[in-house]
């Protein structure tokens, strides 16, 4: 099963095993990930399961939708071009060991 | 009050706004003890996504948490199985059901609200469902399963919500709405008219101006009597007529209620000690000037972290903007600010292309602005609703424009 590994400012890590198509989001949420709030229950809606994916990862994810691309200008910490909203990423065998760094603020 | 009580706050309530205000607390550096009191029998859980992804085929069958197992006992909050039935405020004591009495010294009322209940015959037949719980949600879960006519009383957002998620699912949906047009209540005419005859292109037969009068039993099945004397078989019926706020036990207490709990612009109620936040909650709206009270996932986590700093002292007042959001189907609502019937609107972009926004003028100004499928613009709207801004309606209309680009402009970038 795919493994998630949340990385946290201060350099503390938790990695997490998920099944597939769970999204990036809900694994942190029902696993007490800090800074990953998904407050609107992952609409993207409110912007608050911001996430930097790392460089190595990002060609396997799905392309930004529109909508997606909208909802990232609206974050709190600064948006790079590896920002990404963690309930529109899906975990499949492509993302089997993905890595993302968790901003600082979320709200 | 003893002043050597011990600082505990008690939380009534573990909706979205009594756990923001247990998580807010502690984020704030609050010393004392943190109670949660959850009158349901599932660890507190998201509610949005119920009426929509929980409802759909996709849907992963499980609640989305709150807050993760851990998150309790990680942050030194007790989430307490219960429910108040009294407070005692001037010996400031909630009592439970279970007989357990627990000292305060700060209470929060985040009592939420209750479904308003069908009043005609036939509303308590079993396959009359309302939508609320995750308990509720995973009854229409069951019953979608096998069921195959839907009709749906009330066309808001939990009715809509609903019935798109029936019709995805391949089901006959009828929706009864017995004013003039959906989501009156919250949306201006023109956003709501779009969005009645989007749905009955999409093949949800929407019936404007038709109430309920009674539901029958027969052999077949249900069947919904509307006011035109229409019968119409369903195998499941779901309401959505609106919400009343859970305001017994603030009122039994002697706390000033009056359709919500009414608190001041800090939050608090006209009890020392008491304050209320989230649905149950009657505020003074700075953006309105009127007292408002609000059913969204933003009023409640905003009005959480609020309510935690005037626990900690602080004394300002509740600002934030109100917005909302609806998904339904495919169909995706945004909307910022609190519209009024005598707003002008203004439409931004092409309505026939699913992808639009309309603007509400008050007085010249941008008072609220609902979006279609335009995230973009219902962030900007976010950024520029509330700021008193005044706009003509040719400049918003113009092809050149964008509200992305007004809020850059009129809004300085961070450094």
């Amino acid at each position: 099963m795919p493994t998630i590994t949340f990385a946290q400012s201060s350099g503390a890590t938790t990695e997490i095993t998920v099944a597939e198509g769970t999204s990036l989001m809900r694994a942190a949420v029902t696993n007490s990930v800090d800074g990953i709030v998904g407050e609107c229950g992952g609409q993207a809606m409110c912007a608050t399961c911001h996430v930097y994916v790392r460089p190595e990862f990002t060609d396997q994810l799905l392309e930004l939708s529109d909508d997606e691309d909208e909802m990232l200008d609206c974050t709190t910490a600064e948006r790079t071009d590896s920002s990404r909203l963690g309930c529109q990423i899906k975990m499949s065998p492509a993302l089997m060991n993905i890595v993302v760094d968790v901003p600082a603020d979320q709200v | 009050m003893d002043a050597k009580r011990a600082e505990h706050t008690v939380i009534i309530g573990a909706g979205q706004a009594g756990i923001q205000v247990a998580d807010s607390l502690r984020a704030e550096g609050y010393p004392g003890a943190v109670t949660v009191l959850n009158d349901e029998s599932a660890d507190p859980y998201q509610r949005p996504p119920l009426s929509k992804d929980y409802l759909s085929t996709a849907a992963e069958g499980t609640a989305l948490p709150l807050r993760g197992p851990d998150f309790f006992e990680s942050k030194n909050i007790t989430l307490h199985s219960g429910r108040a039935v009294a407070v005692d405020t001037d010996a400031r004591k909630v009592s439970l059901d279970g007989g357990t009495v627990l000292d305060y010294t700060h209470l929060v009322f985040a009592t939420g609200a209750a479904n308003r209940p069908l009043s005609c015959p036939g509303a308590t037949l079993e396959g009359v469902h309302a939508l609320r719980t995750l308990r509720d949600a995973q009854n229409l879960q069951r019953a979608l399963a096998t069921a195959q006519r839907v009709v749906v009383i009330g066309a808001g957002f939990i009715g809509l919500e609903f019935a798109a998620a029936a019709h995805a699912r391949g089901l006959e949906v009828t929706v009864l709405e017995f004013a003039s047009r959906p989501m009156g209540r919250a949306l201006s005419a023109t956003a709501s008219q779009w969005f009645a005859e989007r749905h009955r292109t999409d093949g949800i037969d929407l019936r404007l101006n038709e109430g309920v009068t009674s539901i029958e039993r027969d052999e077949a099945g249900l069947v919904v009597i509307s006011t035109t004397g229409r019968r119409y078989p369903a195998d499941l019926v779901l309401y959505g007529v609106g919400v009343l706020p859970r305001t017994e036990v603030p009122q039994a207490a002697g706390v000033a209620t009056d359709n919500g709990v009414l608190v001041d612009a800090a939050l608090r109620t006209s009890v020392p000690g008491v304050l209320a936040v989230g649905d149950c909650a009657s505020f003074p709206n700075v953006h309105t000037g009127t007292r408002t009270r609000l059913e969204s996932v933003q009023n409640a986590t905003d009005q959480g972290r609020h309510a935690a700093r005037s626990i900690m002292g602080e004394n300002s007042s509740y600002a934030q903007l109100p917005w909302f959001w609806s998904t339904q189907g495919a169909l995706r609502l945004q909307i910022a600010g609190i519209s009024e019937p005598t707003d002008e609107p203004v439409i931004l972009g092409d309505p026939s292309s699913g992808k639009f926004s309309i603007a509400l003028l008050r007085n010249g100004a941008l008072a609220a602005v609902e979006s279609v499928n335009s995230p973009a613009d219902h962030i900007a709207a976010r950024k520029l609703v509330g700021q008193n801004i005044s706009v003509d309606p040719a400049t918003l209309t113009h092809p050149s424009f964008s509200l992305k680009a007004l809020a850059k402009t009129l809004i300085p970038v961070p450094s």
